[in-house]
């Protein structure tokens, strides 16, 4: 077999995404058992709830759930697309918990909504750690209406970062060019981020939708500036996850899908179109995920 | 090895890919990117690219431009007869030298389809003698639209201006690019025109898409295809495999479709599909 090609082995985990091939439910079904355990995945990138402008067909949550648990996902990191636009992020948060313990089969766990432009926002960040005890947060600044260089932003950070929580950062949802004529969210600016990321070591920054609109040098800078993290859900062109190697280490990025707003094979489809080296390949999965969620782990056990 | 994952992954589906460029892609000769476009294509068991443009795009593209981009993907062909199909690319600014390489790559030449993209909206007169003579030569026309909220180019069309250049020509094979970009509009405007097929390329792989194409315009009037270098085969693709829809209709998605469009001229040809 020519270098860069598939390791039966590793195709036959990638494969099970394939839920079109009745030939290749077979193969997954009777591979060995260590297969299907290297190939597990982490998704960072998965939200509950009603998109408002589409019904979608998995925005139930045992819709999604099942999808995720068919392609092997063990682990699947969930906002909810009621942070975008609800104003009681208490209740948002507080249904998102509910909804991952009742319905998420021990896959998917909660990232609540935060937007530090809410009065007492500090008391959300509070619940989400201590009592709904999620590993993370999820930010939407565009959607929010606030900029990175608001002072609200870097203190929200900064709190985060004491509390030990993943922060998540979505940079957009969709494509700024068919967004509802009344619900423009612009892609967020990350110029002043690095400056922030700089002076917060113990950050944990996973950027959502990101690399669509950041690129080339910004988003190198960004991923120089401290523990930054991107997904591969808005990654495009002909063996994008290739060519985002050779620029960024695997080591900082995830695999995210974007479901259900985005059929969540495209993101399985990009780990098969680019040739990647079993250590690569493990990092993107899972390894990089769930090094991230350690620290999460370390934090409850405090 | 494409074979061999033919048969495990899309064993049961001939993939063709309606929606293929040189731009975007490593190489610097048309052979080099083509081959490189392959090597992709094979992870997925991608059997034949639709290409056109050349290697640099240029939105109005001038009669020697035509030529040189139309020369690239000529030069693609030659180089994959068994892998490749060739569309002219046409500027309706330049209608000699848009029929003179119409005659040049499709009457005289293998190529099997027209592509229009941004240099003048497709609703204008000046389209109609392509349209004709396209038509003539039974190619298959693919005219790139979107409708963006954020403001098309000045000469890019809308799905609505599809609608109405079909409406004049009923016998013309007409590809909607892109379903409209703004696909719960786009698939609208080209609903009621029965010759309007829609292309799923070049968006993000927004969920719905595809459900809707097919309950919208019935499965025969929807043509899979990447983008191809500016998106990824993995993006587009999963617009297929991952939509809710029967096997049977994913397989005419995925290649039945075109093939049954282009069926006419690869006959004539004596392409062998
Ligand atoms: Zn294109």
């Amino acid at each position: 077999m020519r270098p860069g090609l598939f390791t039966r082995r590793r195709f036959l985990g990638l494969a099970s995404a394939a839920s079109g091939a009745a030939v290749l439910r077979c193969e997954t079904v009777s591979a060995p058992r260590h297969a299907r355990t290297a190939s597990a995945l982490v998704d960072v990138n998965v939200s509950l709830s009603q998109w408002p402008l589409r019904r979608l067909a998995l925005s139930n949550t045992t819709g999604l759930v099942a999808k995720l648990r068919g392609n092997n996902v063990i682990s699947a990191w969930a906002g909810t697309f009621d942070g975008l636009l609800h104003k009681d992020l208490a209740g948002v948060n507080a249904r998102l918990t509910h909804e991952c313990q009742r319905n998420g089969r021990g896959v998917l766990r909660p990232f609540g909504s935060i937007n530090p432009m809410l009065p007492d926002w500090e008391e959300e960040l509070r619940r989400c750690a201590d009592e709904h005890r999620m590993p993370g947060i999820r930010l939407h600044p565009n959607y929010h209406g606030y900029s990175l260089s608001d002072p609200n932003f870097a203190r929200l950070l900064k709190l985060a970062a004491e509390r030990r929580l993943i922060v998540q950062l979505a940079l957009v949802m969709e494509d700024e060019r068919m967004m509802h004529p009344l619900l423009q969210a612009r892609p967020v600016d990350t110029a002043p981020l690095a400056g922030l990321v700089k002076q917060m070591p113990s950050l944990r920054l996973v950027l959502l939708n990101a690399l669509r609109t950041l690129r080339a040098k910004p988003l190198l800078d960004l991923i120089a500036a401290g523990n930054v993290f991107v997904e591969i859900s808005m990654l495009e062109g002909i063996g994008g996850v290739g060519n985002l190697l050779q620029q960024v280490p695997s080591t900082r990025v995830l695999f995210g899908s974007h479901a259900p707003l985005f059929y969540f094979e495209s993101s399985l489809f990009k780990l098969r179109e680019s040739p990647l080296s079993d250590e690569q390949m493990r990092n993107i999965r899972a390894a990089n995920a769930r090094t991230l969620a350690a620290a999460f782990q370390r934090r409850t056990m405090l | 090895m494409a074979t061999r994952l033919n048969h495990w992954l899309w064993n049961e589906m001939e993939i063709w890919d309606l929606h293929c460029h040189l731009s975007g892609v490593p190489g610097n000769t048309p052979e080099a990117r083509l081959d490189k476009l392959l090597e992709y294509a094979d992870r997925f068991g991608v059997a034949r690219l639709c290409v056109y443009m050349g290697m640099e795009w240029a939105y109005d593209p001038s009669p020697e431009k035509l030529r040189d981009d139309n020369d690239q993907v000529l030069r693609a062909l030659k180089h994959r007869p068994d892998r490749v199909l060739g569309f002219v690319y046409l500027n309706p600014k330049h209608i000699e030298a848009s029929l003179h390489e119409l005659d040049r790559c499709v009457r005289d030449g293998p190529m099997v389809g027209v592509k229009l993209w941004v240099a003048q909206r497709c609703n204008t007169p000046e389209l109609d003698p392509i349209i004709a003579r396209a038509t003539e030569l039974k190619a298959v026309i693919f005219q790139h639209t979107w409708l963006k909220i954020t403001g098309n180019l000045p000469g890019e069309s809308t799905p609505m201006d599809l609608a109405e250049l079909a409406a004049r020509h009923p016998k013309a094979a007409l590809i909607c690019g892109h379903s409209g970009g703004d696909w719960e509009r786009g698939l609208r405007a080209i609903r009621p025109c029965q010759n309007v097929y829609a292309d799923l390329a070049g968006g993000d792989p927004t969920a719905g898409l595809t459900e809707m194409a097919v309950r919208e315009l019935g499965a025969e009037r929807v043509i899979y295809g990447s983008d191809i270098g500016g998106r990824s085969f993995a993006s587009q693709l999963a617009k297929v495999y991952g939509a809710e829809i029967p096997q049977k209709t994913k397989a005419l998605i995925l290649g039945a479709n075109l093939k049954r469009l282009l069926q006419p001229i690869l006959k004539d040809k004596g392409i062998k599909a």
